[in-house]
């Protein structure tokens, strides 16, 4: 077993594992915390397949900003309420998305995943030029959206702030 | 990779953690005896020579206490923090060249992976403040996120600024495209914006707002004791090290020098240490100079100012890159626009009338009619 595949499965046994605590831990802190193993374990992935910069962006995007915005609302909410939590209505449906996303992915794996790929990664002004030249409509696309929602969220602010 | 390159990195490794060590020591020293002298105290002076031995002793001292544990705590996520705190801040010197090639690993997106790791250290934090199951420590963890991703904003549009510059991430590139004129003379705005993003981020005086000792009796940090507290103190001074390194690499050219060949390695370290330990001693005149910032005023500096001039920053860089306007034209630009920012701000201290603030009570609802 070469090293690359030690490592593998080593990073899916964390996001695995991390995920699972999520799911199953009562304490929604500690849910959110093993939620940053799991992500931290994806980021690993990503930098196993040699994707540098997506690595790193998920460290920063869900390791720095979504992991703390979501601490920071469950500290605001009264953490007591949540002690007891033994189950969530939603199960059901949430069991049913999971497993059609993970026939989607699998199908696509089967299908489509070529035997013998050679792994190259990209260096960071080859990325930036092909984001902003070949895929530029995309992704001013995806800004839009963030603009969007950056004032959105300012709408709300200041609804709450004259009341 | 052969055995000898490992063995090589894992030596680097531990050569950083125990220079980092010296370091915070020399660091300790430094800042309470020119503190001392500021106020016209003499500082430590009684444990070997110019006191020069206090730190040491105080590490002992802070070995040997004894380590206190609420029964409250949550006692995985409480011993989990200060690691979550310390393990990026020592991450980040993988990539920080301190003379040219005498760096562990040499990284293209080095910027960015600084920035990537500087952040998760504010989930150690939060998580610290949590734990603790004390009101001033879950205050100070909010406080401690509100700030530092508040501010993480104007730095890393600062940091930007300077990557499009130098056509780089790489520090090493950066630091060599400023062999001709440092980017402090380039862009001075991007120099303030970064010191003082930099300085909150450190949450060093006057931006102490998360650990605010007459506010919420050290935050986070109030029911850690011992080794476990060291541990976060040790971040701190490492962190304090690394902004002020970030602001040489940056802005201030580095182990270059007019006059001294970077390339002997020695003398390329002492350029850097010296211009990183006086970018210190400014720290710590500001904590000697400044009190404290509310926290209002805290995060209208933030997000009024620092962002719209790190904005304002990039924009002109980036208009100056692309039409290749002549080299001073941004010097003159950035310049200017500092300026205006200063005479704005000072102007608006001094005529704006206090603010008056209402306080509003938290009164609980009634519980039948949460029952609905």
């Amino acid at each position: 077993m070469s090293l690359s595949l030690v490592v593998f499965y080593l990073l899916g046994a964390v996001c695995l594992g991390g995920a699972v605590g999520v799911v199953v831990s009562r304490n929604v802190v500690h849910s959110a915390l093993l939620l940053l193993v799991s992500l931290m374990g994806v980021a690993g992935l990503y930098l196993l397949l040699l994707a540098e910069f997506l690595a790193l962006v998920q460290v920063l995007i869900y390791g720095g900003a979504i992991t703390i915005i979501v601490l920071f609302v469950i500290m605001l909410t009264r953490v007591q309420e949540f002690r007891a939590m033994k189950d969530n209505p939603q199960w059901p449906l949430a069991v049913v998305a999971a497993l059609a996303m993970f026939v989607l992915l699998a199908a696509a794996m089967i299908k489509g995943a070529p035997s013998e790929t050679t792994r190259q990664s990209v260096s960071f002004e080859e990325l930036g030029s092909s984001l902003f030249t070949q895929w530029a409509v995309p992704f001013e696309v995806a800004s839009l959206v963030l603009l969007v929602a950056l004032i959105g969220a300012i709408v709300i602010a200041r609804e709450g702030g004259e009341e | 990779m052969s055995a000898l390159e490992t063995l090589l990195l894992v030596l680097a490794i531990f050569g950083v953690l125990t220079g980092l060590s010296v370091i915070v020591l020399s660091l300790i020293w430094l800042e309470r005896k020119f503190l001392g002298r500021m106020q016209m105290r003499m500082g430590p002076m009684h444990v070997g020579p110019f006191g020069l031995l206090q730190p040491v002793a105080d590490a002992v001292k802070l070995m040997a206490k004894e380590d206190l544990l609420s029964s409250l705590v949550d006692r995985v996520v409480y011993w989990v923090a200060p690691l979550a705190v310390f393990v990026p801040t020592f991450m980040i010197w993988v990539t920080i060249p301190v003379a040219r090639d005498l760096v562990i690993r040499n990284l293209d997106m080095g910027l960015f992976y600084i920035i990537a790791f500087s952040v998760l250290s504010i989930v150690g934090l939060v998580t610290a403040g949590w734990a603790s199951s004390n009101k001033y420590a879950v205050l100070g963890g909010f406080r401690a996120a509100a700030q530092l991703v508040s501010y993480e904003i104007p730095l890393i549009l600062a940091v930007l600024g300077v990557a499009m510059l130098a056509q780089s991430m790489n520090l090493e590139e950066v630091v060599n495209s400023q062999s001709t004129v440092v980017y402090a003379l380039v862009q001075p705005l991007g120099l303030v914006i970064f010191f003082i993003a930099g300085l909150a981020e450190l949450g060093r005086t006057p931006f102490d707002i998360h650990p605010a000792e007459s506010e919420v009796v050290g935050g986070p940090f109030v029911e850690y004791s011992g080794a476990h507290w060291a541990v976060f103190f040790l971040a701190e001074y490492i962190n304090t090290f690394a902004i002020a390194a970030l602001t040489v690499l940056l802005f201030l050219g580095g182990w270059l020098f007019p006059g001294i060949s970077g390339d002997v390695s020695a003398l390329g370290v002492l350029v850097f240490l010296v211009k990183t330990y006086l970018v210190i001693l400014v720290v710590f005149w500001i904590r000697g100079t400044y009190p404290r910032l509310r926290i209002d005023q805290l995060m209208s500096l933030g997000w009024k100012v620092l962002v719209p001039l790190a904005l304002v920053n990039v924009v002109i860089t980036a208009s100056y890159m692309f039409y290749g306007w002549s080299a001073w034209s941004l010097s003159l630009m950035s310049l200017a626009i500092l300026g205006a920012a200063i005479w704005g701000l000072s102007k608006r201290m001094r005529t704006a009338p206090t603010p008056e603030y209402t306080v509003k009570l938290y009164v609980p609802a009634p519980e039948a009619s949460n029952a609905g």
